[in-house]
């Protein structure tokens, strides 16, 4: 067990040894890895705000249900009555047309609703539904528009639709990257590895002619690689979470012209400290490919 | 200790370096490989080693047969021999002391038993004084005596060493010799290839000449 131990703390003051060794060719690698993890995450973590904000937002949306003409103004305030009692619907108001008359006019549309010989619009009812993905608001305007006395539903889903859309794209775009991005890292290490290896060709010769086992020359490598992509890793939080820094007062600025206010968030330390794992294990795998690989090429046939 | 039956090895490119050789070693003896450059004396201490792998034939060290043992047995069949090289292959980024520790710590053994042993081995090459200066500060000949402390650090049974007074002026060349000599009689086995025949009439042990990949009576 100490053996084992005392074996361990030399590979990592090797593997130490060996940045020290290059400090500024270490410090590119790092960057490059940092770039790398940074990407994924960054985008990550933009989506995850988009869908907060987006979340925010949906509970405006509202079906318009337009009452048939001769309908009495009764009948449509029990039908409004009827529904607000309904399980997927959140809030219904009734809009007389009077009181559709008055709001084109505060509209600032008053020229042309004097011109008008009679009020034509219809009573309306605005409804909040519940539930705002778009399966469920389809749902909803259809079994509106079957019910009596309906005339026409509008509903503004688009937008949500597109937006939905477009989450999933996002969220697709961010595995496709950090699949991409994360071979990248693998890919980068074993390269670094690789000239290292070639740097200590002769010790690993020597080595195993004096007996020493694969695993005895892999160690260092691989807690290098592993390292490399643990501060990698750190490296590509602080990008993002530098990145937010800096994109905040903007943020803030469009939200505060669409009336809101809006708080960045960065990753959250579960996710951080996913982040860290992921870019350990590609740089200790990127490393292990990479020595395998030298190993089978020297001494031992 | 050392048994070679009908061992050939071919090169890629179809160049036999040993071709068809039966040779017996027991323990505790001392063998001088002779013959001219190329006679395949290197190829034959690198099968012993199992460094090359015999084309056809079996080579057989400690009742192990060498030439069909599995990648990771070597390590450890390799830590029972002491292997003594030409270009003495030291590692010049680190102390005399760590080029001779790296044996033990490979085994496994660290601390101040593998210090100890790190000294006895280089006092006994006369180079205790020299433990903490680099390599390639070194004379040939001393160079050559700390292959030879790293080789017997870990008190193998077997010593291989390949034309180990090659590049060594006369008197450099007996300090060696008497190094081995003093080795066998405490019954380390020493396989030494040369090619300097002042040498072995000097030191007498058994001589094995080789010719193009053959045995020469």
């Amino acid at each position: 067990m100490k053996a084992w131990l005392t074996h361990h703390l030399f590979s990592l003051k090797i593997a130490a040894q060996r940045f020290r060794e290059a400090p500024l060719a270490t410090l590119f690698t790092i960057l490059v890895i940092g770039i790398a993890v940074a990407m994924p995450s960054g985008l990550y973590a933009m989506l995850s705000n988009l869908d907060r904000a987006a979340g925010g937002v949906k509970p405006q949306v509202e079906l318009t249900l337009f009452i048939k003409a001769e309908t009495p103004e009764s009948e449509a305030k029990a039908l409004a009555a009827r529904l607000a009692k309904e399980a997927d619907i959140a809030r219904v108001s009734f809009i007389g047309k009077a009181e559709g008359i008055r709001k084109l006019e505060a509209a600032g549309l008053s020229d042309i609703t004097a011109g008008l010989p009679a009020n034509p619009l219809p009573d309306s009812l605005i409804i909040t539904p519940r539930d705002s993905n778009p399966a469920a608001l389809e749902a909803l305007s259809n079994r509106l528009k079957n019910m009596e006395p309906t005339q026409r539903i509008v509903m503004d889903a688009d937008w949500i639709k597109r937006l939905s859309a477009l989450m999933g794209l996002g969220e697709n775009l961010v595995i496709l990257l950090a699949a991409l991005l994360g071979l990248a890292l693998a890919a980068i290490t074993a390269n670094t590895i690789r000239l290292q290896i070639y740097a200590q060709k002769d010790e690993i010769e020597v080595a195993q002619l004096i007996g020493a086992t694969d695993r005895f020359i892999r160690r260092p490598f691989l807690y290098f690689g592993g390292i490399q992509g643990l501060i990698g890793g750190l490296a590509g939080g602080l990008i993002v979470m530098l990145g937010g820094y800096f994109i905040e007062s903007s943020v803030a600025q469009v939200a505060a012209a669409y009336g809101a206010s809006f708080d960045l968030t960065g990753l959250s330390l579960g996710e951080l400290a996913l982040l860290l794992g992921l870019s350990t294990l590609l740089g200790w795998l990127g490393a292990y490919f990479s020595v395998n690989q030298a190993l089978r090429s020297f001494a031992n046939p | 200790m050392i048994e070679l039956s009908d061992v050939t090895k071919r090169y890629p490119g179809g160049h036999e370096a040993v071709s068809n050789l039966s040779l017996t070693i027991q323990q505790g003896e001392l063998v001088f490989l002779t013959g001219h450059s190329g006679a395949g004396k290197s190829t034959l201490l690198k099968l012993i080693a199992a460094i090359e792998r015999p084309t056809t034939g079996n080579v057989v060290v400690n009742g192990q047969n060498v030439g069909r043992m599995k990648r990771p047995a070597l390590p450890f069949f390799r830590r029972n021999i002491g292997l003594i090289f030409q270009d003495h292959k030291l590692l010049y980024d680190r102390s005399v002391f760590d080029n001779v520790l790296l044996p033990l710590h490979i085994q496994g053994m660290t601390g101040s038993d593998a210090a100890k042993r790190v000294r006895a081995a280089l006092d006994k090459v006369g180079l205790l004084k020299k433990e903490k200066t680099r390599p390639i500060t070194l004379s040939g000949g001393e160079q050559q005596r700390l292959c030879i402390a790293r080789a017997i650090v870990s008190r193998p049974a077997l010593v291989l060493a390949d034309e180990p007074t090659a590049n060594l002026d006369d008197a450099y060349a007996r300090d060696i010799m008497d190094m081995f000599r003093a080795f066998n009689e405490v019954g380390v086995t020493l396989v030494i290839s040369t090619h300097d025949q002042a040498l072995i009439h000097r030191y007498g042990g058994r001589s094995v000449n080789l010719a193009y990949g053959k045995l020469v009576a």
